[in-house]
């Protein structure tokens, strides 16, 4: 029996010193932006979380293919938790944007921003994903069907970010486009810090998350160890893939 | 391979002639719902976008009746079973039954479409009949792909028809998006104006890719 934990301890020290600094990069060495003032500093962490989780959302398809390929049930538990993780990730970008909306354009939504309708349907669909998950029961079943849902979603998610990019009228920044000349260097620098910090935030809990199922499937295995079949009945409310050790 | 199609496929037809039971009812659900677009958006005729919009709109939620039955009686009077013990090819299903549906919908438009052009559309469409069956063809494709691939997973969920247009409805949002857009012109007021060809494009490449997609995926729906 192996812990899953290897190598948390210096991946969280790592995570906590490049975020703090991508926060201390924000406040004092990005330069304001002449017109949108203020507000616009919200831009570093809204853009890092939409391509962290977009790379989430992308990795949990990957991981469900492997699942599908392999019939390992780790890679399901793998995705199963990329994509749980990524799903907050894009409630974070929902809100960022929306109150960058209201602040640089004077209303909570805009429907001519496809970051942020490319990001609602891509949330309502992986929103899905959980109510999908509890509604089947056989878990060997859940694990397969849940892993096509998140092939399929992931190849959804670059069709519907360039449908719904093709029908606005490009109101929202290119940020790493290269018709506009993109940003200047100390507004690269800082975005690109707090991308690395929050990407390492989404592997540190990913590997936080992997621990922590696995640590309960060894006590659970123990517990069965000890009192005999009784104890393997789950309790709780979760559509989580179980890990048989 | 294609006779296990085929026989699929003939099996589904003489049950939808005997018990008439998707198209009737997906076709008086459009009728119905543009009635109700009449009353909801108070206008007596529509055009341009919003004829688009109506249009579109009304066909996916008339397809999604349909494809909340599609495997229905697979899975109640054991058809997966027996599929399962046949020896031929799985994706023989997929196929089937995406051309089913399909064919559902192309019956259903043969109605909801001139119904739709005598209570609501203000401009005449005969001259743009070819695009609009072009732009009527990629859409149902699409949602005959993606459909039947959400049906398959649907059915063998506790909530299917809960599950089923939950995740449909997100996954077809470019399909709509692009089929409207591709429509509006031709339903244009004032004379129809050319078919866009980059919303075609968008259609015919998103069939394209989801059909691959669930053509590879389905095998797995049906591993037990």
């Amino acid at each position: 029996m192996t812990l899953y934990g290897k190598g948390l301890r210096s991946l969280s020290i790592a995570t906590a010193v490049v975020l703090t600094g991508a926060f201390l990069l924000i406040a004092f060495y990005a330069p304001e932006d002449a017109d949108q003032g203020i507000i616009q500093k919200i831009f570093y962490i809204h853009v890092a979380m939409a391509i962290v989780a977009l790379c989430g959302f992308t990795a949990g398809g990957v991981m469900g293919f492997m699942h599908l390929r392999t019939h390992d049930r780790r890679w399901d538990l793998r995705s199963y938790v990329a994509i749980h993780l990524s799903l907050i990730l894009a409630v974070g970008v929902l809100l960022t944007g929306a109150v960058w909306a209201k602040g640089s354009w004077g209303s909570w939504w805009v429907w001519d921003e496809p970051m942020l309708v490319s990001f609602l349907i891509v949330f309502l669909l992986y929103a899905t994903y959980q109510p999908l998950r509890f509604s089947i029961e056989d878990p060997e079943r859940q694990s397969r069907y849940a892993s096509v849902f998140a092939v399929v979603a992931g190849a959804f998610v670059p069709i519907n970010f360039a449908a719904v990019r093709m029908a606005d009228s490009f109101i929202h920044p290119r940020t790493l486009g290269t018709t506009t000349g993109g940003m200047p260097g100390e507004m690269m620098l800082t975005f690109l810090v707090t991308l690395v910090g929050v990407a390492l935030l989404f592997v540190t809990l990913w590997k936080y998350e992997m621990a922590a199922k696995h640590a309960r499937g060894q006590v659970k295995a123990l517990r069965r160890r000890i009192t005999g079949e009784r104890a393997s009945v789950v309790g709780g409310r979760s559509a989580a893939p179980q890990v048989h050790v | 391979m294609r006779s296990t199609v085929a026989a699929i496929l003939r099996k589904d037809l003489r049950l939808e002639l005997r018990t008439f039971e998707a198209i009737p009812s997906m076709t008086l659900f459009s009728l119905t719902t543009f009635v109700l677009f009449h009353f909801g958006l108070n206008e007596t005729s529509v055009e341009g976008d919003l004829a688009a919009g109506v249009l579109w709109v009304t066909l996916l939620f008339a397809a999604i009746l349909g494809l909340n039955r599609l495997f229905v009686a697979e899975e109640e009077q054991g058809g997966f079973d027996g599929f399962l013990l046949a020896p031929v090819d799985r994706t023989a299903m997929f196929v089937a039954k995406a051309t089913g549906l399909f064919l559902f919908l192309a019956l259903v438009e043969l109605v909801a479409v001139p119904a739709f052009t005598i209570l609501l559309l203000g401009p005449s469409p005969w001259a743009i009949l070819p695009e609009l069956i072009l732009v009527l063809a990629l859409g149902n494709a699409g949602i005959a792909v993606v459909g039947t691939l959400v049906a398959g997973i649907a059915v063998r969920t506790r909530a299917r028809d809960l599950i089923g247009p939950l995740i449909t409805l997100p996954l077809l949002v470019p399909v709509i998006l692009a089929a409207s857009q591709a429509t509006a012109p031709l339903l244009a007021e004032g004379g129809a104006q050319a078919l866009p060809g980059r919303w075609v494009a968008v259609l015919g490449i998103y069939d394209l890719i989801f059909g691959l997609v669930a053509y590879g995926v389905f095998d797995f729906l049906l591993e037990d």
